[in-house]
């Protein structure tokens, strides 16, 4: 760190990097982020962990985030209240979930959670009309909707329940070739 | 009914196996805890009283644990699911984090309080409760280790760090006893700092992989399969650094340094004829004069066999440099390939379609708004294609079409093929010609004929294909693969034919090697005749080196051949680029403020990143590479600087002048696909680079072989005069036939063997997804059958319920609006919410009234007994709507 102000403790950044898919220098550089999208909320000053969180609106408009379609719920899932404010805590954990580096169980566990709109911890139907409609920008017909919807539950629903489970999801989404490349 | 008693029913099997656990953990705990409380009396007042506190805590903890006991359990054991994790992260919110009732925090608090009160006097703990206390050390350090891939929230993964950090503090120093307690601390300190040197190691690790950054930010632009050509160009860049490692420190740099310096010999001297010209640009730009008489190439290299002060076996380095530059190559390719097949796994059945294609089609590292309105778009259309298919999914009238089309292209294909190789054999032939009539007589178009002609096929041809593949109607994906099979067929071809007319080349080389060996013979006959009639005592006039004839030297002609295929290669890919793609930009944005129509969306547009042709180009440059390195050690060096360039320039080209393709897919697993061809390519360059080496003697008056009958000779002499005696005995007699050909018997049976477990391996593994998918359809089957039984019963008891109500409803109208008020408001008490039923029906018969609601309230409310508002009603609403509409259907 040298001269520069500090930003965390020595003890911060190693806590940080054990808690964390990152290095030193890219937690730094996060702080970098998160400090930017709100200068006059956050301080550049974190040794004695303030607490303040950056609204919904201002972290679904960082070009890492602006395009996805999941954008709002990635960060509400991140988030301890569920409205999509994020403290620096939160901020550091999504970005670690969402690196290269995580497990693919780690990324699954998240992934439901960010599919599961309604937060009842079942992707029902409801659920994945809208994960469709986002993924296609409502462009299909509510017919092809439907018959996708539906096509979708009967190939992974083991349980017949005629929603996905979460052990159902992770039986799909580890099994498929995209996921995490 | 089945339906609903089923979920609370398995869970309650799952939460009796968990409740064996903990129960006897608590046993544990209390005992030990009846221990310290009796060593607790034996001490001092004070500290009492701090046990008091304690106790005290413990005491509220317990009975917060009792409350939450239930729970608890079912989290204890390692099952835990999201749905739980959610509920907890709701619960954090409300209750302290230090006191929470999550599992391990809880389990550890208790230790630690435990320890906390031994602390006072470590050597009067018993050894059962030291190697408990040595268990939850090592349980706290597996914990912080793991704790990066916890599902949890920052704040408790923070939280349980600093605890079991400090935990682990404490309790570390104090196990051991006496003399090892000394070696203990340091041990544990010594992992401390090593812990520190490999963060900080890794740290520079990452810090250290160049273009991060610049990929990154390609990555967001154009998706993953633009990225993945990055990729895959900086993997290659960090093998030429080693291959170009090797070449330099133990070829180069020792043969300048230590060896015979220029001017002394003939083969370091540039002849008389050339000497006039060997400093002008076009002959330097071609590798002639002074270039080629350098370390770049072959023919400078001396023959002695020990170099310098240190005795450097200079003609063994070359050799084993050569080697290990293939041998090295291998090891890389087939070991990242092997990493890639065990990452990628399974995946190839077609079992999940939709789902795959609903949660994983989007590219979460897109952030270009132009790349994500593609994206949107191809994931719109995939859908579509899957639904057509789908509901169509045999439709085969106009498969006879697309399979006379796909005939019809892969002939075109083969047309272009066979034309290409045909255009370059006649051309080599022509430039031999050529060649033997002198090349100053010749124009700069017929002197660079041959690599022309390959890098003009290799830019149009693939073109050529693309046109073709679009009659064949293929997946972007499968499209992708052939069109690199075709370009991969292309290339290769034109690489042999090169390849075949050198050849033809080397062995006119030798012929007129021959005949300047007897000439020089004669040469050197006649001067000594002269010079001993002149003088018969004095030794031969010395001639200086660059008088001296010599011979043509074909390794060197090798080496400059593919110096100079790579430089011709490397300028039109940049040519290319700058034509192709700048150009192209700039004219298409500044002409479109004065054309007839658009050109940004019409005709030319802007141009998109070709990966598949860039990927290829980059694969047969390193074959070139694999294939020349040996005559001319300064192809890596130049790879190096090509690949670096090309760096840059490629990255700032794709992202000031190309657009993101129209048909986004992710590069999932193609990767390998890249890394095959890639060792298909090095298998076939090292052919004849191996063909030439094992079978063509060197020539006589260049190189570090000359001399040798074979270069592969050098091995043996080393073996003969730098080893002692017994050694090359030893070696002789391992090398016989008789040694080798039951040891390759032996590897191949190995390899036989290898490959017959593995392929049962497979087999197992695809019986056994059979069964599973077959199970899992039984299950459907059966939940169904069931859920359809339900539903008769239901339907019997309505009518049942129907006809005893028609009975009733004269008698008792008013009664039974009564009932019926009663039974709203108390099923909106339970539920929070009005029934949605029909308002005429009434008395619902006991025996229908299903088993599930029961066995579920007071599970549901136990296991959310804690849960402050929030998930309660989310969590209920589903399950309590189903099972009445169950109930009045």
């Amino acid at each position: 760190m040298g001269n520069k102000q500090t930003i965390f403790t020595d003890e911060q950044l190693d806590a940080y990097q054990d808690c964390t898919f990152f290095t030193r220098k890219e937690i730094l550089r996060l702080h970098g982020r998160y400090h930017e999208l709100a200068p006059h909320l956050v301080p550049m000053d974190y040794t004695n962990e303030p607490d303040c969180k950056v609204p919904l609106a201002l972290i679904v408009n960082m070009p890492e985030l602006k395009e996805n379609p999941f954008r709002n719920r990635i960060v509400e899932s991140f988030s301890e209240d569920g409205m999509g404010n994020l403290s620096f805590n939160e901020f550091v954990d999504m970005f670690s979930v969402l690196s290269e580096m995580a497990p693919r169980e780690l990324k699954a566990i998240y992934a439901f959670k960010i599919y599961d709109f309604n937060v009842d911890n079942y992707l029902c139907k409801e659920d994945l009309e809208k994960t469709l409609n986002r993924l296609t920008k409502e462009e299909l017909t509510p017919e092809e909707v439907q018959l996708v919807c539906e096509k979708a539950i009967e190939e992974a629903d083991l349980d017949g329940d005629s929603k996905l489970s979460f052990a159902d999801f992770e039986n799909m989404i580890t099994r498929a070739p995209d996921f995490l490349r | 009914m089945k339906k609903g008693r089923r979920d609370p029913e398995a869970k309650g099997g799952e939460r009796e196996e968990e409740e064996e656990q903990p129960e006897m953990k608590r046993c544990k705990t209390a005992k030990r805890r009846k221990n310290i409380k009796n060593e607790n009396a034996r001490k001092m007042e004070e500290e009492e009283e701090e046990a008091e506190v304690r106790n005290a805590k413990r005491k509220k903890k317990h009975a917060k644990r009792e409350k939450g006991e239930r729970e608890e359990r079912e989290e204890d054991g390692g099952k835990r699911r999201v749905k739980e994790k959610a509920r907890e992260g709701r619960r954090r919110t409300h209750t302290r984090v230090e006191t929470s009732s999550e599992p391990e925090t809880s389990e550890e608090d208790e230790l630690e309080e435990e320890s906390e009160e031994s602390e006072v006097r470590p050597e009067s703990l018993s050894p059962e409760e030291l190697e408990m206390l040595k268990e939850a050390v090592y349980e706290r350090k597996k914990l912080v280790q793991g704790l990066r891939g916890k599902p949890w929230p920052m704040k408790e993964k923070l939280v349980t760090l600093r605890e079991s950090q400090e935990f682990v503090e404490k309790y570390e120093g104090a196990l051991g006893k006496g003399k090892g307690r000394k070696i203990y601390a340091y041990k544990v300190m010594m992992s401390k700092k090593w812990m520190k040197f490999q963060r900080d190691f890794e740290n520079f690790k990452t810090a250290c992989i160049p273009w991060e950054m610049k990929i990154k930010e390609i990555e967001s632009h154009f998706g993953s399969s633009v990225a993945s050509y990055f990729i895959f160009l900086r993997w290659m860049y960090g093998i030429n650094m080693i291959l170009f490692c090797l070449t330099f420190g133990l070829v180069m740099v020792p043969e300048a340094l230590m060896g015979r310096p220029y001017g002394t010999i003939p083969r370091k001297t540039v002849p008389r004829a050339e000497a006039a010209s060997a400093m002008d640009f076009a002959v330097l730009w071609d590798f002639g004069g002074y270039a080629q008489y350098s370390v770049l190439f072959y023919g400078y290299y001396n023959n002695q066999r020990a170099i310098g002060w240190l005795k450097f076996r200079m003609p063994l380095s070359y050799f084993l440099v050569g080697v290990g530059t293939v041998a090295y190559s291998y090891m890389v390719v087939i070991r990242t390939m092997a990493r890639n097949a065990n990452e990628s796994g399974v995946g190839d059945d077609n079992s999940f379609n939709f789902s795959w294609k609903m949660f994983t089609s989007w590219d979460y590292l897109i952030g270009n708004p132009e790349t994500a309105d593609n994206k949107f778009a191809s994931i719109t259309t995939s859908f579509k294609e899957a639904i057509l298919e789908e509901q169509e999914s045999c439709k085969d009238d106009n498969i006879h079409l697309t399979r006379f089309l796909r005939v019809l292209a892969n002939f075109l294909v083969l047309c272009c093929l066979a034309g290409s190789g045909y255009l370059i054999y006649f051309v080599v032939r022509r430039s031999q010609k050529f060649a033997l009539e002198g090349l100053e007589t010749h124009t700069w178009w017929e002197r660079n004929e041959v690599n022309m002609v390959m890098s003009l096929l290799g830019m149009f041809c693939p073109m050529l294909f693309d046109v073709i593949s679009a009659l064949e109607n293929y997946h972007p994906r499968v499209a992708l693969q052939w069109q690199l099979g075709r370009i991969f067929a292309l290339f290769l071809g034109n690489l042999y034919t090169f390849i075949i007319a050198l050849m033809d080349e080397i062995n006119l080389k030798r012929e007129e090697e021959k005949i300047i060996k007897f000439n020089i013979t004669m040469w050197e006959a006649s001067l000594y005749n002269a010079t001993g009639s002149e003088n018969s005592t004095a030794l031969p006039v010395t001639f200086h080196p660059a008088d001296v004839p010599r011979g043509p030297c074909w390794e060197t002609m090798v080496g400059q051949e593919f110096v100079r295929l790579i430089i011709s290669d490397t300028m039109t890919t940049y040519i290319t680029l700058l034509i192709g793609d700048f150009l192209r930009a700039v004219l298409v944005r500044f002409l479109n403020y004065c054309w007839c129509w658009d050109l940004e969306a019409g005709f030319p547009s802007y141009s998109e990143f070709d990966v598949s042709g860039n990927v290829l180009g980059l694969i047969f440059n390193q074959g070139m590479i694999w294939m020349g390195a040996f005559y001319a050690p300064c192809l890596p060096a130049l790879n190096v600087l090509r690949l670096h360039v090309s760096m840059y320039l490629q990255c700032w080209a794709v992202m000031c002048c190309n657009v993101p393709q129209e048909r986004v897919f992710k590069a999932s697993g193609s990767n390998n696909f890249y890394m095959a061809m890639l060792l298909v390519i090095l298998f076939l360059s090292t052919l004849p680079a191996i063909y030439t080496i094992v079978t063509i003697p060197p020539s006589f008056d260049c190189g570090p072989f000359s001399g040798k009958k074979r270069m592969f000779d050098v091995i043996q002499e080393t073996l003969e005069s730098d080893f002692p005696a017994w050694f090359s005995k030893v070696f002789s007699y391992a090398s016989n036939p008789g040694l080798v050909l039951p040891f390759i018997l032996l590897m191949v049976l190995a390899i036989y063997y290898l490959q017959s477990t593995s392929k049962s391996y497979k087999e197992a593994n695809v019986d056994l997804k059979k069964k599973l998918q077959t199970q899992n359809e039984e299950n459907k089957r059966k939940n169904k059958l069931a859920a359809l039984k339900a539903q008769t019963d239901l339907e019997e008891a309505r009518a049942a319920t129907q006809t005893a109500e028609q009975k009733n409803n004269n008698a008792s109208l008013q009664h039974q609006h009564a009932e019926e008020e009663e039974d709203l408001g108390s099923s909106q008490r339970k539920n929070g919410r009005p029934p949605p039923s029909v308002r005429h029906q009434d008395g619902r018969p006991p025996a229908t009234r299903a088993p599930a609601p029961r066995t579920l309230h007071p599970d549901t409310h136990r296991s959310l007994g804690y849960l402050p508002g929030g998930g309660f009603p989310q969590q209920r609403e589903p399950r309590m709507h189903r099972v009445p509409s169950l109930q009045r259907h």
